[in-house]
């Protein structure tokens, strides 16, 4: 089942003394999420990550366009009882403490009385914050605001969780610890949207990933096969430098350390170049196919002028 | 829906009585009941009439004081903060029950801390008086207007609150509470115009809050009795204008881009 189905999606926002101008915050936007994938959102800062999620969850209203959440329309407000929403750098009521905060929006979010306590404390204790339930907001830290932050947005046990740069403003053990949340939530079966700008989180924690650049979708796929799109170089090492000239005329990039040499050459030329390497009596020692990051094909994309679908 | 909007109402019944600004004002309340005892001791003659004025006015002025002021951050603050992106993006919670909750929320914590002034209030008229009677229920009557005031200058306040910003919103809060209070001269002034000028008036002069009529301070501080078709007509005024101010908020509100 899809649990986010977005057609053509847009927002235009008129700018201006006179509002005469418009400024296209989002570009006609295509994608769609299945349920129970950990799906990232990239893209730069001003990318339009967050406008796309708040055109999701209703707080600012399409230009053109529509979108299904967990099969139902935007606008269906019932849905977003199955919704959980963490904001970017996010704020609350911090004349609370977090019980407070958390049984507040469990009673939003019509969680039943008989299981409101369950709930709070379950969260509470996910985010490692059990023992700072009664302490006043004000007196939080930006991390544990971040805790508090998904606390919430899981209190009332919702199918798809959506968080918008979850990991900004957190230290590496943070980072490590909302990492984890994310797959432990995955686990349970719920669908996790998540935007970032931190490519190395989404490439350990995503199934998918989508690369959004100036409000536009640069491309959308697997996380293994658009680096595969990106890289497709392998590593020759051999002994023997009379080879170079050879294999530097095939195009590949040499490097000589005495006798050893290693070369960097499109996997298609892999064949010719060992050919190469045993007419001029190369001695092959390894070949090993180039990893390349998600940083390389974000890089990449978000200068690319056509977007690209790999097995969306 | 009910559950929601109460919860609402009671989290910024919470967020103001937790405010430490609100607990001032009550205590400066009181020192001004308490002024007002001494100024009434000096007056020998009058010392109920001032007592009453001062006593009335101060519970009158403090409320709308704190209804303006808390009363345009309630959207723009959380606007600006954005805790409303955790109660309206997913949550089931509608557009018109934040407003709702919130007006609810603002009268609710205006209505307790004009009960307390009350008491306070009531204790100095006691003291005074050396006794209550049923000379004293107009008092209750002249309260229970003032509650109306706040009802009026909350919903106000909050109407600019959903498309303005705190100062502004302020400016004219404030503004709007000075000309209601005069509008029964506005329409006199209406009265004395002639052709097109006098339609423009009029129109002015129905269309801004009538403060004046909910001011019975001074005739109960006279003794004078207040008629019940006065009760009558002003509880369905401000349930009315409360009514439109508030309707026009949610209408902004629902078509607002929270961005």
């Amino acid at each position: 089942m899809i649990a986010i189905e977005i057609q053509g999606l847009e927002k235009s926002y008129k700018t201006g003394f006179f509002r005469n101008k418009l400024k296209q915050g989002l570009k006609p936007l295509t994608l769609t999420v299945t349920e129970g994938e950990v799906f990232g959102y990239l893209g730069p800062n001003g990318a339009g990550k967050t406008t796309t999620l708040k055109l999701l969850l209703g707080l600012v209203f399409p230009s053109g366009g529509s979108a299904k959440i967990l099969g139902r329309d935007l606008g269906d407000i019932d849905v977003k009882r199955q919704i959980g929403f963490l904001p970017e750098q996010p704020y609350f009521y911090d004349h609370l403490t977090p019980l407070e905060l958390l049984d507040y929006y469990a009673r939003l979010s019509g969680v039943e009385p008989r299981d409101r306590k369950r709930q709070i404390e379950k969260s509470l204790s996910r985010v490692g914050l059990t023992d700072s339930g009664k302490t006043q907001l004000r007196k939080f830290s930006k991390g544990m605001l971040q805790r508090v932050g998904i606390a919430q947005a899981i209190v009332h046990d919702p199918k798809l969780v959506l968080l918008d740069e979850p990991m900004s403003g957190l230290d590496p053990v943070g980072r490590r610890e909302v990492r984890d949340l994310v797959q432990e939530l995955n686990e349970e079966g719920k669908t996790i949207f998540f935007s970032t700008h931190i490519l190395s989180d989404a490439e350990t924690l995503c199934d998918r990933v989508a690369v959004l650049n100036k409000g536009e979708l640069k491309g959308v796929g697997v996380v293994a096969d658009l680096l595969r799109e990106v890289s497709g170089d392998v590593e020759v090492v051999w002994s023997g430098a009379q080879a170079i000239p050879v294999l530097s005329a095939l195009g590949a990039r040499c490097h000589a350390t005495g006798d050893v040499v290693r070369a960097v050459l499109p996997e298609r030329l892999l064949d010719t170049a060992v050919d190469a390497l045993r007419r001029n009596q190369g001695r092959l020692t390894s070949v090993t196919p180039v990893r390349a990051t998600l940083e390389d094909y974000f890089l990449a994309r978000i200068g690319d002028e056509n977007p690209k679908v790999v097995n969306a | 829906m009910t559950g929601r909007l109460l919860a609402i109402a009671y989290n910024t019944f919470r967020e103001a009585v937790r405010d430490r600004v609100l607990y001032n004002l009550i205590l400066f309340a009181m020192l001004m009941v308490g002024a007002s005892l001494l100024v009434g001791q000096i007056s020998l003659e009058i010392n109920r009439i001032v007592l009453i004025n001062l006593g009335l006015t101060a519970i009158s002025l403090f409320g709308i004081v704190i209804a303006i002021l808390i009363g345009i951050g309630l959207v723009s603050k959380e606007i600006e903060k954005k805790t409303l992106y955790t109660v309206l993006a997913a949550r089931p919670v509608r557009r018109w029950e934040f407003i709702a909750g919130k007006f609810a929320g603002l009268v609710m914590t205006l209505t307790v801390n004009a009960l307390l002034m009350s008491v306070g209030f009531f204790a100095a008229v006691l003291y005074v008086s050396h006794g209550l009677g049923r000379v004293d229920l107009p008092l209750l009557t002249a309260i229970y207007f003032i509650l109306l005031e706040f009802v009026l200058i909350t919903a106000l306040a909050l109407l600019f609150s959903t498309f303005s910003t705190p100062i502004f919103s302020s400016i004219f809060a404030f503004a709007i509470f000075a000309v209601g209070t005069f509008s029964e001269d506005l329409r006199g002034f209406a009265q004395m115009a002639t052709g097109m000028t006098r339609w423009v008036m009029s129109g002015a002069a129905y269309l801004v809050p009538n403060f004046a009529a909910l001011n019975v301070i001074s005739r109960v501080a006279h003794d004078a009795p207040v008629e019940p078709r006065l009760i009558l007509l002003n509880t369905l005024y401000v349930v009315v204008y409360t009514g439109a101010v508030l309707t026009a908020s949610v209408w902004i509100f629902e078509r607002r881009n929270l961005k």
